[in-house]
């Protein structure tokens, strides 16, 4: 039983995809990094951060949404497409409060990974510095929304994996937050720490208590390599 | 005490979660708020989880869980009410009421609130006061009005003098004038009702397809998608149940032409749509009404249960064998967003506004997963008279590739302010023209996620491939700050964006304080490549139409009236003119309960 095979291009690169794929998927067997935040193996796509926006065909998509299809032209590791990466990764870092220097996350941050690997050390437009509230009453699991980039990544975990509801999102436009499925707190849901949901978050805002130091900075995922790498060096 | 209620509303509607907007504007109305208790309630009633209430409600302007008044006022703050004098009117009823925008009296007789474009720019400044509109404010009407709600007046008794045509309907019992300004060939003419649904059954769904493709019928909120096509990719894909919606949501600030239609010819778009029923294949027809627009739902309701007596709704119509077709009316609560057709179909099925991902489209999955063909309410209403006069005839209205009719709701600095139902091809230099406008120094065409045209560009005409609209225009005169006007669209953005995507959500704020920040003439020569960068990547990087349109305002000045921001940033000379010491200081300075020794602003 083989399955069709899917034939198409990503910045010139012939690659072979099957159906039901997307591009980012891939993209991803065949070695090739898009990057990405909101993407989660094992969940629906949200399409949200839009860092892996490519051109298919010259028209903007997001890989992780959009299905392979015979014949497209996929433009991935341009200037262009770059330099909108960049300006997206700067936006996060500019709408939030993110401190890397004292963050549980550091080295292990998607995020910050990824401004590294593109070079960025500062953003460069100026820091809204938004109050965001912090929800430690769960006794293993605490929400620090200063580092939340609503990516959805908890929220479509505890629906698709965890089979409960945790995590949804209110309000709308930049003052859209996460919420959790209780009158008050964390505290109040039937969230647990064995959950998916508690480890899905790519940047600091869902931590697990008391293991934030188990591995100490400078030995930690993103330390050691860049993030894309481990899809890159196959 | 509101258990009751909850519960009945709740079963109203079956405690069916997708039917969670009608659920909660209901509550909202009846209860003022909706509070956690009764999130709670709502979420067993319905089996939903509580958070996901929360999310809806927390999503549209016209719901909330905090209580308000016993009515509520929405000034509109559009920029064209802004132009007319909608800041004063908003000083009239903060001194009058007493309260700032935002608050509530302290009797809990009003709230005071600010709300973007309501539709009624042709006769701004206008406020929307529970359902009840109130047009062409003048701050003695404004002082009026506020005594009377102080005094405990209901909203519908603030309705003095009806307006025009069906505004003076027993059902509508409006204010609202239509303007009419100008009739067409295709949705202001002589006519009779259902010639073109009588004409369509007696046809195949293919031949109609085939009818409308002839006629070159494009989508008229804006996109311009072909109709036909549209309703045959619905038509083939995979699904027993489908559904024809009607976007009925104009949120676009300057549009109110879809008011009008509604208001005067809805049994020409309850055809449109029944013919859309026929040839797709859909028993389900939905329209998405504005909230803004509540005012009309009675009287829509009563024009749907007439057509339903004279079978023109309902099973085997006019005795069509299996011709099964019937309308609801979904009632939005204030989310611009919810004008983009997967929003909206978020909406109607009881969710946040926020966009869908695509593929699948909304002819693949749509309401509910059925197959959907979403389209606006002029597309209907051209549809129902294709189907009565041919393909031919309206091919050869308007132009070749742009055939039939456009309406424009045309405002702003205007004599003739109003609805205009002109051919495509028309030229802006006719259009104003037309509606008397003088000495004019930049036209918005398409609403803010259009473009802000100048003089040089007056010759261009409105069509799918030259200037393409939904239809708002609005005219500003030489004395006029354009940079204002651009600043007030970025606001409205930046407000109505659903955030659900990184550059729509935080790219929008940052071009909007960048442009503060010139108007202010804090502003420096690299703000405006900056300002260009970063629009560009708002417009490529977003979701959906509204953050890829969102950057126009800004955009298409930087390109038409590039001389507005020269004049007023500085050269860049390695100090950043935004940056203000004393407000920086502030904070550390009340800690510290005394003024900077150095940085003392009257030192």
């Amino acid at each position: 039983m083989s399955e069709k095979t899917i034939k198409f291009k990503i910045d010139g690169k012939e690659i072979q995809g099957k159906v039901g794929q997307t591009i980012l998927e891939a993209a991803e067997e065949a070695g090739i990094y898009i990057p990405r935040l909101c993407h989660l193996k094992g969940i629906t796509p949200h399409g949200s951060c839009r860092v892996c926006t490519v051109k298919v065909n010259g028209r903007p998509q997001t890989a992780c949404t959009q299905p392979v299809v015979e014949g497209i032209e996929v433009e991935n590791d341009t200037e262009e497409i770059t330099e909108h990466r960049k300006n997206i990764i700067d936006m996060l870092f500019v709408e939030g409060n993110h401190f890397c220097m004292f963050c549980q996350k550091s080295g292990n941050c998607e995020l910050q990974a990824l401004a590294y690997r593109f070079g960025i050390l500062a953003p460069k437009y100026p820091y809204q510095f938004p109050k965001r509230e912090l929800d430690a009453t769960h006794p293993d699991i605490f929400i620090d929304k200063n580092c939340c980039i609503l990516c959805g990544r908890c929220v479509q975990t505890s629906k698709d994996i965890d089979g409960k509801n945790v995590f949804e999102f209110v309000g709308r436009g930049p003052e859209k937050q996460l919420a959790v499925n209780s009158k008050a707190n964390l505290a109040g849901t039937d969230i647990s720490v064995t959950d998916k949901a508690a480890e899905a978050c790519p940047v600091g805002a869902i931590i697990k208590k008391q293991e934030g130091y188990a591995v100490p900075v400078g030995k930690r995922l993103y330390d050691i390599k860049p993030i894309g790498s481990e899809i890159e060096n196959k | 005490m509101n258990d009751k209620i909850i519960s009945q509303v709740c079963s109203t509607y079956n405690n069916n979660k997708t039917r969670m907007m009608d659920i909660v504007t209901t509550l909202n109305k009846q209860l003022g708020g909706i509070d956690d208790e009764s999130i709670d309630l709502i979420a067993k009633a319905t089996g939903s989880p509580r958070v996901l209430v929360e999310s809806t409600i927390s999503f549209y302007s016209f719901l909330s869980k905090d209580k308000k008044g016993d009515v509520v006022v929405r000034l509109c703050n559009d920029v064209v009410d802004n132009m007319q004098g909608a800041k004063e009117i908003k000083e009239v009823f903060e001194q009058e009421l007493g309260i700032k925008c935002g608050e509530t009296t302290e009797d809990g007789k009003v709230t005071l609130e600010e709300t973007p474009c309501i539709g009624m720019c042709d006769q701004a400044p206008a406020a929307l006061i529970n359902e009840t509109v109130v047009t062409s404010l003048t701050k003695d009407k404004a002082k009026q009005v506020a005594q009377d709600l102080k005094g405990g007046a209901a909203a519908e008794t603030l309705v003095k003098d009806l307006g025009d045509g069906n505004n003076a309907n027993d059902l509508v019992k409006s204010m609202v004038n239509n303007n009419v300004k100008k009739k067409g060939e295709v949705i202001f003419a002589d006519r009779e009702d259902n010639v073109g649904l009588k004409a369509a059954i007696e046809k195949t769904p293919e031949s109609i397809i085939e009818d409308l493709k002839i006629s070159k019928l494009r989508g008229r909120g804006g996109a311009g998608f072909p109709t036909g096509l549209k309703w045959a990719f619905t038509r083939s894909a995979d699904g027993d149940n489908k559904t024809v919606i009607c976007n009925a949501d104009e949120g676009e600030p300057g549009t109110f032409k879809d008011r009008v239609i509604l208001t005067e010819e809805c049994n020409l778009l309850f055809e449109g749509m029944t013919i859309g029923g026929y040839v797709i294949g859909a028993e389900t027809g939905i329209i998405y009404l504005r909230g803004e627009y509540a005012y009309l739902k009675v009287f829509l309701e009563d024009a749907l249960d007439k057509r339903r007596e004279a079978n023109l709704l309902g099973k085997n119509i006019l005795g069509k064998d299996g011709f099964n077709f019937d309308i609801r009316i979904q009632l939005g609560a204030g989310a611009y967003i919810c004008g983009e057709e997967s929003s909206l179909i978020s909406s109607c099925e009881g969710l946040r506004g926020d966009p869908k991902t695509r593929p699948p489209f909304p002819a693949q999955k749509g309401y509910l997963q059925t197959p959907t063909a979403v389209n606006n309410v002029e597309t209907f209403c051209s549809v129902a008279r294709i189907l009565e006069k041919g393909g031919v005839w309206f091919a050869e209205i308007g132009t070749e590739a742009s055939p039939g009719t456009k309406l424009l709701s045309i405002s702003g600095d205007c004599d003739n302010p109003g609805v205009y139902e002109f051919e495509f091809g028309v030229t802006i230099n006719d259009m104003l023209s037309e509606s008397g406008a003088k000495d004019t120094k930049a036209v918005l065409v398409g609403g803010p996620s259009g473009q802000i045209i100048g003089k040089d560009d007056f010759d261009k005409a409105i069509c799918y491939d030259d200037l393409a609209t939904g239809g708002a225009i609005v005219v500003f005169n030489s004395t006029r700050d354009i940079l204002k006007i651009a600043l007030e669209y970025m606001e409205f953005f930046v407000e109505e964006s659903c955030g659900y995507c990184t550059p729509c959500r935080a790219g929008n704020v940052l071009l909007r304080n960048c442009l503060e920040n010139i108007v202010e003439g804090k502003g420096q020569t690299t703000d405006l490549k900056y300002l260009e960068e970063l629009g560009e990547s708002v417009q490529f990087s977003s979701r959906c139409g509204l953050g890829q349109t969102s950057p126009n305002p800004i955009l298409s000045t930087l390109k038409n009236f590039k001389a507005d921001y020269e004049a007023l940033v500085k050269e860049d000379d390695g100090f950043n003119p935004a940056f203000d010491i004393n407000k920086a200081l502030s904070v550390a300075e009340d800690i510290q309960g005394r003024k900077s020794v150095i940085f003392n602003e009257n030192h």
